[in-house]
């Protein structure tokens, strides 16, 4: 048992051993540019925005426009100095479908001329502007931006490596039979086993096999896109799970499958609460708001642990920035490093929240009537 | 603001692609590998059982043994009895026969001598008769000439003799 228990951990170090240097690799060019940065170009995104600003005005760092920048979505994605990936813009407008590519924006600083209005991308929002380059808000408001952005993008890279990752381990299985797993298979079974026999039984009860596929995907989709965005470069740094968004379809996901799954017991406790019956037009409002807190709680809370997470991390970043100082560095990318670890274990603990959390409210709502046990 | 207001677009491709990739990981990952887990336990279950089982069966065999070696030792001990029995039969009736054989053997070799005693007198006194009649016919050879007469006479006279 130990032989293997070292090894593993001795894996794991050295997982984390190459996390650290690649972050470190970033952060030391960050710090090799930095008396340069109003003029050359920086190898870091972090700093991307600070240069820019510089570079045309001598600003003040402006630390909270970098850190909302970073953890916002974007049209395209930046990778390093000037260079990044134009992603296509694809507008729902009143006239139709307006389909290209964000390049057309110079990073918000050009017009582009569509097939309907003319279109400009201010701060991520994309308005319709008139010849004279004023923003008609009253038109932009019904324009609807379905564009595949840097958050879309990183979805679909996530999406990618979960399909890769666990098709490859299901062949393994194919492959294997029942015999003890290999490789990946050896790596993410436990984990697949964890979500079963301590997530999805204790809740769902015998049901739970109706609900692993759920369950299973919410897990690995939100840890991938946890981790993911702790990756400080190309394909990694989008703030998918820190998106308001993202966490309110994973939400009302729950919510759907908690309330079609609904028994009479559970509406029961809805609308005939057990309380006097006076007090029912206060506790129905109540047990209806409840219905909703619920996933509304799911939803703040991966936006705000993750977020917070990237905030964090950047703001350790930003006040080498801040002070103008390389001495800073040798306390902050200590910090970053242990921060970059903490959340690394927030990636999972996350993800294992909201998975055990929606597990027990769809198992609440499979409730059954506790007196039928009698009469049987 | 921007960052707690849910932007339509991110809404709708979020859906789609986390339900395509439920609907895909579903049918080809998240089935197969459960079920190759539910296999594996199942025979893992079905392994136990089954050595409990044969466990059992060894155990009923190992008594069962324990009899049949028992029963055979109580064989061996009856069969060695019997058999020393029947040896010391045999012995006995051997010792006995060899007994009245060498009885049966004693009394007509006793015969047997008897007889040949009895024949060798006989021939001894034929014998004997026929070297004193010669002697008797060297001696008396001129003195008998009716040689017949002679020998009647004398084996009258051998008759009545008694060499016992």
């Amino acid at each position: 048992m130990t032989p293997i228990t070292n090894r593993f951990s001795a894996k794991n170090t050295v997982k984390a051993a190459i996390f650290f240097i690649l972050s470190l690799i970033t952060i030391t060019q960050v710090m090799a540019n930095e008396p340069e940065v109003a003029t050359t170009n920086v190898t870091s995104d972090s700093v991307a925005t600070a240069s820019h600003e510089e570079s045309k005005h001598e600003e003040k760092f402006n630390t909270s426009e970098v850190i909302m920048e970073h953890i916002a979505d974007a049209h395209d994605w930046h990778l390093w100095g000037h260079t990044s990936f134009h992603l296509p813009v694809i507008l729902y407008t009143d006239k139709g479908l307006e389909i290209f590519s964000s390049g057309k924006f110079d990073h918000g600083h050009a017009v582009h001329a569509g097939k309907y209005y003319n279109y400009k991308n201010v701060h991520e929002h994309i308005k319709i502007v008139d010849a004279a380059g004023n923003i008609d808000e009253a038109a932009s408001s019904h324009v609807i931006d379905f564009s595949i952005t840097k958050n879309v993008a990183s979805l679909l890279v996530a999406f990618t490596f979960l399909l890769i990752i666990f098709i490859s381990v299901a062949n393994g299985y194919k492959k294997r039979g029942i015999a003890a797993p290999k490789g990946l298979g050896a790596w993410l079974e436990p984990i697949i086993l964890f979500v079963r026999d301590d997530i999805a039984r204790p809740n769902l009860g015998d049901q739970y096999h109706r609900f692993m596929p759920y369950l299973l995907t919410v897990f690995f989709f939100i840890w991938m896109n946890n981790v993911l965005g702790l990756v400080p470069f190309f394909p990694g740094g989008a703030n998918v799970t820190g998106n308001i968004a993202v966490t309110l379809v994973l939400a009302v996901f729950t919510f759907i499958l908690t309330n079609i799954n609904g028994t009479k017991t559970y509406w029961s406790h809805v609308f005939t609460p057990h309380v006097p019956g006076w007090l029912y037009p206060l506790m129905i409002p109540v047990e209806i708001i409840g219905l909703f807190t619920k996933p509304f709680a799911l939803m703040i809370r991966l936006f705000a642990n993750i977020t917070a997470g990237h905030i964090l991390v950047l703001s350790l970043v930003c006040l080498i920035f801040i002070f103008k100082s390389m001495m800073v560095a040798s306390v902050s990318v200590p910090f970053v490093i242990f921060i970059s670890v903490i959340e690394l274990l927030v990636a999972f603990i996350q993800a294992f929240i909201f998975t055990i959390l929606s597990a027990l409210y769809i198992g609440m709502a499979l409730e059954k009537p506790h007196h039928e046990n009698e009469h049987h | 603001m921007d960052l707690v207001t849910p932007s339509i677009g991110l809404v709708f491709w979020s859906s789609i692609s986390f339900l395509i990739l439920m609907f895909l990981l579903t049918k080809f990952a998240w089935k197969p590998i459960t079920a190759a887990l539910k296999e594996r336990e199942e025979s893992i279950d079905s392994a136990i059982k089954q050595a409990e089982a044969a466990r059992e069966q060894m155990m009923a065999l190992k008594s069962d043994n324990e009899r049949l070696l028992n029963e055979a030792r109580a064989e061996r001990d009856r069969l060695l009895k019997e058999a020393n029995e029947i040896k010391e039969q045999i012995l006995a009736k051997a010792k006995q026969d060899a007994k009245t054989e060498g009885e049966k053997l004693i009394l007509s070799a006793k015969q047997a001598i008897e007889q040949e005693k009895v024949n060798a007198l006989n021939t001894l006194k034929q014998q004997v008769a026929i070297l004193s009649v010669d002697m008797a016919e060297k001696i008396l050879e001129k003195q008998l000439a009716d040689r017949g007469q002679q020998e009647a006479y004398i084996n009258d006279n051998l008759k009545s003799i008694s060499l016992n």
